[in-house]
């Protein structure tokens, strides 16, 4: 389908901001929904709204149905084996937590090692450092190069029989690096430890199969994959999701309740405690449906024109330099122009109706790393244009020209 | 001292900027304010005068003369800056109870008010309410002199 015809699917697409037509190009920080995504939960909510799984009546069924077909649609978009491997969470961050409070909890001890890397969000640094804090383990890092790929060498280097978990970004947010994770992975497992990769950016641009990938925890939100905020999946192997204590206790997660003893409900709803996020979940189906329509290779080929376009206007700016040089990038350019802060970029694009992200990107440590304060950022999803790149290169030269 | 009250400061401001007709005006005048406030010595950019937003950093210091209050300051981000430097022109120079009563509405007669959006990407909102503490602190430490007479 023409890109033009995706772009009609996306009624915010059409406003305007200052006067001036929207270019969104925060994707990374949020997709924006296509309209099969707002009408399903429109739908929901008009026709069927009940809550799910004990319910007798029609509208109970309904919505049971509908939220576990959702289930079942997700397993198929990450290659999962079984549905019982699909939990729903709120997004990525509470997915790493689960894992962190559940396995974490049950399998890192006192000197034991958890590996993650120095372009890790936020959301993948400081559930381990909880819990290193409390288990009295040590967290490594494998550091990055300045092209912003991964020293793999020293990642080999630091893997050793204390390594209990490699908790690593597919894609980096602030970067646009694709992460070498087949190669982590085996790594990992040579010497025994476990592998989480973190999904937030891969999962709307890359081919993803958990299962041939061998990851043994994948987390994703659905708010970056077109779909609604405050739902993600956390896949984990079935084998460690029944072995793990439960997350947190309430109704739906349990099997029988008695004031002496409670026993759990099977996966994956023993990680569902309470009235989950029926509507969202449900909404998010037709996103994946969407993107499985629409197609990741032709979403990834325009997306890859998109990146090298831009790449070259950008490089032909004086002074501007892009951050984050990796061969393996998705659509997305962080850079820093040279005499001018971040924000104040940010604000006068934001007056010509133009969204980027400025900032750290909750990637403080790699911020450091570079030895700067933050990055400006666009990142391009399947709508965007060649035109809208064209309007962003004219605005950075006024805003350039404006601050100097 | 003869310091024009802090509402027709502020009516000044709001006049000056009822003459521009664009975005680009606005913003070229506030960046042009950002670069004339004074120089902040770097004695005085120390962890504990940051006001820290979540994408810039704004130092801010203040001095307590004559039952006056006088603020410095600078920031990384010249927008930022520029907004402060306004700030001072309207705040400085005034008493503790003039700037603890102030309401500050040029903010959003001069169409700024997305800058004090409760974001954390700007700092101004805590800006001002930084700079209504010191105002605080000076008429608290003011009054416990008068109770001592």
């Amino acid at each position: 389908m023409a890109i033009l015809d995706l772009r009609q699917q996306f009624p915010i697409l059409n406003r305007m901001v200052k006067g001036k037509p929207l270019v969104y190009f925060d994707n990374a920080a949020t997709s924006q929904k296509p309209q099969v995504v707002i009408d399903a939960l429109t739908h929901y909510y008009t026709h069927y709204n009940a809550n799910i799984h004990r319910g007798i009546h029609t509208l109970a069924e309904e919505a049971t149905m509908a939220y576990e077909a959702t289930r079942r649609t997700a397993q198929e978009f990450i290659g999962a084996v079984s549905e019982e491997e699909i939990i729903f969470t709120r997004g990525t961050t509470e997915g790493i937590n689960l894992v962190a409070y559940t396995w974490g909890r049950q399998n890192i001890g006192t000197g034991d090692e958890i590996i993650i890397s120095g372009m890790e969000h936020h959301s993948n640094i400081v559930p381990w450092q909880i819990l290193c804090e409390e288990k009295g383990a040590v967290l490594k890092v494998i550091p990055v190069n300045d092209n912003g790929e991964l020293e793999m060498d020293t990642y080999k280097a630091l893997l050793s029989s204390k390594t209990k978990l490699v908790s690593v970004v597919h894609v980096s947010n602030s970067l646009g690096t694709v992460n070498p994770i087949k190669e982590i992975i085996e790594g990992a497992h040579q010497v025994g430890a476990k592998v989480l990769i973190d999904g937030a950016q891969s999962a709307v641009h890359l081919d993803i199969n958990v299962h041939e990938m061998d990851c043994d925890f994948f987390a994703f939100s659905g708010h970056k994959v077109y779909g609604p905020t405050g739902v993600g999946v956390l896949y984990g192997k079935k084998e460690l999701l029944e072995s793990m204590p439960v997350f947190q206790g309430g109704g739906e997660m349990i099997k029988e309740v008695t004031f002496e003893k409670t026993t759990y409900n099977d996966l994956p709803y023993k990680y569902e405690a309470g009235t989950p996020n029926i509507a969202d979940t449900i909404a998010l189906k037709a996103a994946l449906d969407f993107i499985k329509e629409t197609g990741k290779a032709t979403i990834r080929a325009h997306e890859e024109e998109l990146l090298a376009y831009a790449t070259a206007q950008f490089q032909a700016i004086p002074g501007l330099k892009i951050i984050g040089n990796a061969k393996e990038k998705v659509s997305l350019i962080s850079f820093i122009i040279k005499g001018v802060h971040p924000q104040d970029v940010g604000v006068l694009l934001d007056n010509q109706g133009i969204a980027v992200r400025t900032g750290h990107h909750c990637t403080q440590p790699l911020m450091a790393r570079f030895g700067i304060p933050g990055t400006i950022r666009a990142s391009f999803a399947l709508y965007n244009q060649k035109e809208e790149i064209d309007a962003l290169i004219t605005g950075l030269h006024k805003t350039i020209k404006m601050l100097s | 001292m003869n310091i024009k009250p802090i509402h027709e400061i502020e009516k000044e401001i709001i006049e000056d900027f009822a003459l521009f007709d664009s975005w680009e005006d606005k913003y070229e005048y506030i960046i042009d304010m950002g670069k004339k406030l004074p120089v902040l010595e770097d004695e005085h950019k120390l962890d504990e005068n940051k006001i820290k937003g979540c994408q810039s950093t704004v130092w801010l210091v203040a001095s307590y003369n004559d039952g006056r209050v006088f603020f410095k300051a600078d920031s990384d981000a010249i927008i930022v800056k520029g907004l402060i430097s306004m700030l001072i022109n309207v705040l400085s120079g005034h008493t503790p109870t003039e700037i603890i009563d102030a309401r500050l509405d040029f903010i959003r007669e001069i169409g700024m008010m997305t800058h004090l959006a409760q974001t954390r990407s700007n700092g101004l909102l805590s800006m001002i309410k930084q700079m209504k503490n010191y105002a605080i602190a000076f008429q608290a430490i003011n009054s416990q002199k008068t109770d001592h007479k």
